[in-house]
């Protein structure tokens, strides 16, 4: 019976957060500080004619100003022109500022301005003037979507079947556009550097999901080994995929500080976010669906195209899933990107999974209509028994039940089918469903624990919390294994010196983190059974590994707790004051054998005032399958941030752009909408708990981006049965619905 | 920011003085709109000249039945008093519809009504705009314009004047008492007070270089028992309007004696429409009259690119704050 694991538990940072002990990156501090400011361009494309510096030199507090007429090379591989990498071959061609005078985007970086004060170097940063030969740009994906090519990296799409014959000869078939706008992460924290050298040693205070792939990065940047570059990024005020690629300010910084020859601190403002670390690709899909009267489906066409910079290749995967969703013989589902010229796109919360959902599950929608079958019947109907890509049975999938209970708890029951025809007065009430899905995934992680003669122990790995409640869950884990109460587990993150971790993303971190600190607490009780069994007369004699667990400063027997030795006196006895482990868990063989997905139901009412437009999600109650839930408290946190983001992706969100211009015209939170609490209502996030002894050891599977992944396509199918328009571009606004 | 010089007074004439002397200085009051505005380069004082000391925030009886507000008051402290809940329920209204509870803790009255367009092309220093560099070009007369004018704009600016608070004092018949460096004080009636974008878009109302607000003088109102404030926007709160309507009826039974109509965020000043108001007047209270005042109501309007929509919306607004306002539902 587990102690921790399952149980609420509150976040163990939670206190150093709420109290402002936490520290995050902009709030390191370092002797002799300096300040810099970016200054962004205002083209998007051709080369910078000229730059004056002279004014901003002369303002007070000015240490130096960058450009790329002054700013040293970074890295071996800076040149954005070179041929693309093979396949092989992973490169680093991120954006490095300041490297040459051309413009592959609006609002570039041009300029650094460093100064004794944040204030100074802002102030100087508005002197610095810039001429460009501007050429002509395209920013619009619309005015490039022929151009879509498939990305180089991986094996071409093929056809599952013959969905061209199938879709001809299909009894009922639809077919329709969606468009999904370039949307940005907004994260509250902004992303932010501290950069320290000692000589050719660079400690790097950062905002990261990844301290070490900024840990390369960098190394590469400034050809040093990456021994010698510490990343330390213990806390993060959210990222959501915003900071998993190492983004351009943290060379910027270092660059600053070693020819400044003082650390330099840069933080972005809010509008600098909008091209300083990616976004949410322009998404165009269409999808046509073709299906028996029975409602089986028969062929599915998917076919997604986004914005991809000219200088790096970016894709979200957007039609990833729809292979795994729905039982089917005929598929195709290819996806393409087409250049443009603004910054690389990058992940956003349920990257790929929440576009293409949405476009799939609002044509499944489709369907049902034009079929005159429940929405929920209709997925019912074509419920995939065994992965329909590989033909491989699911290690676990509780889906069926999602639908079951989600239905019950919402009164699905109740649901008039004809749309417009349920009202609260004047308004007008939809109720819509969807699927989520998102990957089971685990990656190669690795985890050390310090045990200690005293009762408490260390871990130590270099994943990161964006917070999700990372903190807290492995500490549960440890608790758990190690036999120990939470609060006598210390758990540190962030630091390119722990372990090697994944970034954290792609909802692995419980999955890959939390497998490699339990295979570390069990080497932890290996290592103090082999201690025991040295001695003739322990009551453990004879025993194995797997018979024995850590329970209260007892090693015991499993099944005859009676038979124990006291782990602290054990290591007196040996003369340890400590013993180390480090385990690295990696992604079984035997999961190659299975598919191994989360899934999720999602029941959305909206309330449309059809005079107005304004629509209001009144209910969300999603149910999830996503295998043992560890910490019930932050898992339920977890999934109603994904209903909120869901609800901003439906509604609100859009980063738009000026193509005269090429210059996003909303970067900064009064223009771009999230959704506020007013937008939010009742939301009862439900789990579905699964015993999957395939994923990992744990059990676990992801659920921070399956939380919002059916919901955008939820709340637009509850819109068409509220008001019977079907609006394909997203955000929903009221102008959309008069 | 750039450097600036804080200059603190202690009475209403000096701080008209200082400003008057300094074509540069800007009186701050909450700093709501002023402060952001200086952060992003858009308004460049070398001197702010705060006003929160003045003795200007009391909320009294006027003569004449009507209320006086200080130009200091706080939003919150005027939509919360309760002689203008009582006498004047729609300003309470448009006014707690407007930003969020913290805003409108700091924000006051005089700044509210001077507060700045929310065009994004104004907002951004890389782009053309005439309201904030004369000479520039309207970044949104041919771009993203979803949320700007379809009255009253002109091919040099189609910002709108994004308040609420105002939407309800054009309605209200409100006067704004402004004083100059010489302690001379004249009162603008409120549709006087904001201007239409014309040659000069750089200029949003009608005072005088260095005039301080001081007060908003409310006429005794007939309005207390039927009134709404709508307003439609991208998210339920913290957004601007898209469309906002100010209804007010003042009733004979079932027929309408008087009626007031402002629209915001649809023009560059509150849009009054007189026309919808005639076709209220004298008529009994139904979904019919409305229907034919929110037509009068829109009749002259003229679409940008991007917001005819605003011509539908603002009809069916006006008709459902009408509605409202008469209680039929
Ligand atoms: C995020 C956000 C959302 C908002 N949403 C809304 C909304 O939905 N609806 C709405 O109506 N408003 C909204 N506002 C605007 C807000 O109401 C105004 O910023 C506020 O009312 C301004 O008042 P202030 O006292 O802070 O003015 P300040 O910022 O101090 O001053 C604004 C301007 O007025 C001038 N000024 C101030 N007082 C006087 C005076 N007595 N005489 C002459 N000139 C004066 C100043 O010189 C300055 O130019 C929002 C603001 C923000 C920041
Ligand atoms: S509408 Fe007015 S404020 Fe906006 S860009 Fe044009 S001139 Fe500037």
């Amino acid at each position: 019976m587990a102690r921790y694991i399952g149980k609420e538990i509150n976040r163990v940072d939670g206190v150093a957060k709420v109290t402002g002990r936490a520290k995050y990156a902009a709030e390191f501090r370092a002797p002799n500080l300096a300040y810099g400011f970016i200054v962004l361009g205002t083209v998007a494309k051709g080369t910078i004619k000229s730059i004056d510096t002279r004014d901003a030199e002369a303002a007070a507090g000015v240490i130096r100003i960058f450009t790329h007429l002054n700013a040293p090379k970074l890295g071996p591989k800076a040149s954005h022109e070179q041929a693309p990498p093979r396949a092989t071959e992973e490169q680093d061609k991120s954006f490095r500022a300041l490297q040459s005078d051309r413009i592959f985007f609006n609002m570039q970086p041009v300029a650094l301005v460093v100064a004794e004060t944040y204030e100074q170097a802002r102030y100087a940063a508005r002197l610095v003037k810039v001429s460009y030969n501007a050429e002509k740009h395209t920013t619009d994906t619309e005015a490039v979507r022929d151009r879509g090519r498939f990305p180089s990296q991986g094996p071409p799409p093929k056809p599952r079947g013959n969905p061209e014959e199938a879709m001809k000869i299909a009894p009922v078939k639809i077919e329709a556009e969606y468009r999904i706008p370039i949307e940005h992460h907004n994260p509250m924290e902004p992303h932010a550097a501290v950069a320290v050298w000692q000589g050719d040693r660079l400690t790097m205070f950062d905002k990261s999901q990844e301290v070490y792939n900024v840990r390369k990065h960098l190394a590469s940047s400034f050809n040093i080994p990456e021994a010698n570059v510490q990343v330390i990024s213990p806390y993060v005020g959210g990222a959501f995929g915003s900071s998993l690629r190492p983004n351009y300010y943290p060379a910027l910084t270092a660059m600053a500080a070693r020819e400044v020859r003082r650390p330099v601190k840069i933080v972005y403002t809010r509008t600098q976010m909008f091209t300083g670390h990616g976004h949410r690709p322009y998404t165009i899909q269409k999808v046509a669906l073709g299906a028996e009267r029975s409602g089986k489906l028969t062929a599915m066409v998917h076919e997604a195209l986004h914005n991809t910079s000219t200088f790096e290749e970016f894709s979200d995967n957007t039609t990833g899933f729809t292979r795994q969703v729905y039982a089917c013989p005929n598929l195709y589902a290819p996806q393409r990107i087409t250049n443009t010229d603004l910054s690389t796109p990058t992940w956003m919360r349920a990257p790929g999974a929440v576009s293409g959902m949405f476009a799939l599950e609002s044509a499944m929608d489709e369907l049902a209509y034009a079929l005159k079958i429940d929405p929920l019947e209709l997925r019912l109907i074509n419920y995939a028994e065994k992965d329909p890509e590989s033909g491989k049975p699911f290690s676990s999938k509780a889906l069926r039940e999602c639908y079951r209970l989600g239905a019950e708890k919402f009164g699905w029951k109740d649901r008039k089918f004809e749309p417009r025809s349920m009202r609260d007065g004047r308004l007008l009430v939809g109720w819509g469903t969807a699927t989520g899905i998102w990957g089971a995934f685990q990656m190669p992680a690795t985890a050390r624990i310090t045990f200690k003669a005293n009762g408490t122990a260390h871990v130590a790995s270099a994943t990161s919390d964006i917070g999700p409640g990372t903190y807290t869950v492995i500490t549960i884990i440890a608790a758990e294994y190690l036999g120990l109460k939470p609060e006598q587990v210390e758990f540190e993150l962030g630091d390119s010196n722990f372990p090697r971790a994944p970034a954290q993303g792609g909802s692995w971190t419980t999955a890959s983190v939390g497998s490699a600190v339990h295979g570390a607490a069990l080497a932890i009780t290996a290592r103090l059974l082999e201690f025991a069994n040295r001695d003739a007369n322990s009551p453990l004699r004879g025993a194995a590994a797997a018979d024995v667990e850590m329970l209260d400063g007892r090693l015991q027997l499993k099944n005859d707790t009676a038979r124990f030795v006291n782990t602290a006196e054990l290591m007196k006895r040996n003369g340890l004051g400590e013993i180390t482990e480090t385990f690295e868990a990696k992604p079984s063989q035997e999961r190659r054998n299975y598919a191994t997905l989360a899934h999720g139901a999602q029941f959305i009412e909206v309330k449309v005032d059809p005079d107005i437009g304004q629509v209001r999600v009144t209910r969300a109650i999603e149910v999830t399958a996503c295998g043992r839930i560890i910490n019930p408290k932050a898992s339920h946190s977890q999934e109603i941030g994904g209903v909120v983001w869901g609800i901003g992706m439906a509604l609100q969100e859009a980063t738009e752009i000026d193509h005269r211009f090429g210059r996003i015209m909303n970067p900064n939170l009064q223009h771009y909408h999230v959704p506020v609490h007013a937008d939010v209502h009742m939301i009862e996030t439900i789990f579905v708990e699964e015993d999957d002894t395939v994923v990992n050891p744990l059990g676990v599977k992801g659920m921070g981006e399956l939380g919002m992944v059916g919901i955008p396509a939820a709340i637009a199918n509850a819109v068409f049965h509220a008001t019977g328009k079907r609006i394909r571009d997203l955000p929903i606004t009221p102008d959309k619905l008069l | 920011m750039r450097p600036f010089k804080y200059t603190r007074v202690s009475d209403a004439n000096a701080a008209a003085r200082a400003v008057t002397a300094n074509p540069n200085a800007e009186f701050l009051a909450g700093g709501t709109n002023i402060l952001d505005l200086m952060k992003e380069d858009v308004e460049r004082p070398n001197e702010l000249v705060d006003l929160t000391r003045l003795n200007l925030a009391d909320i009294k009886a006027g003569p004449n039945g009507g209320v006086t507000i200080g130009a200091l008051a706080k939003n919150t402290d005027t939509a919360n008093h309760p002689l203008i809940r009582k006498s004047y329920p729609l300003l309470t209204q448009a006014i707690l519809a407007g930003a969020s509870g913290q805003l409108r803790n700091m924000a006051t009255n005089g700044g509210n009504l001077m507060q700045r367009t929310r065009c994004q092309y104004f907002y951004d220093t890389a782009m053309p705009c005439n309201k904030r560099e004369p000479g520039t070009g309207c970044g949104a007369r041919e771009g993203l314009n979803r949320i700007h004018a379809i009255f009253g704009w002109s091919e040099k600016c189609v910002a709108t004047y994004p308040g609420d608070m105002a939407n309800a004092l054009y309605a209200l018949e409100a006067q704004v008492r402004v004083r100059n460096a010489s302690g001379r004080e004249r009162s603008i009636p409120i549709v006087d007070f904001h201007r239409l974008p014309g040659d000069t878009p750089e200029k949003d109302n009608n005072l005088e270089r260095g005039e301080l607000i001081v007060a908003i003088d409310l006429p005794k109102s007939n309005f207390a028992n039927n009134y709404y404030y709508l307003k439609v926007r991208d998210r339920a709160s913290y957004a601007f309007a898209l469309v906002a309507v100010a209804a007010a009826l003042d009733m004979d039974g079932g027929r309408i004696r008087q009626a007031r109509v402002v629209m915001g965020s649809v023009a560059h000043k509150p849009w009054r429409s007189r026309e919808a108001e005639a076709a209220l007047s004298g008529k009994p209270a139904s979904e019919q009259t409305f229907r034919s005042a929110s037509e009068a109501a829109l009749a002259g309007a003229k679409p940008l690119a991007h917001n005819a929509y605003k011509i539908e919306l603002g009809k069916r607004a006006v008709v459902r704050a009408l509605m409202r306002a008469a209680r039929l539902i």
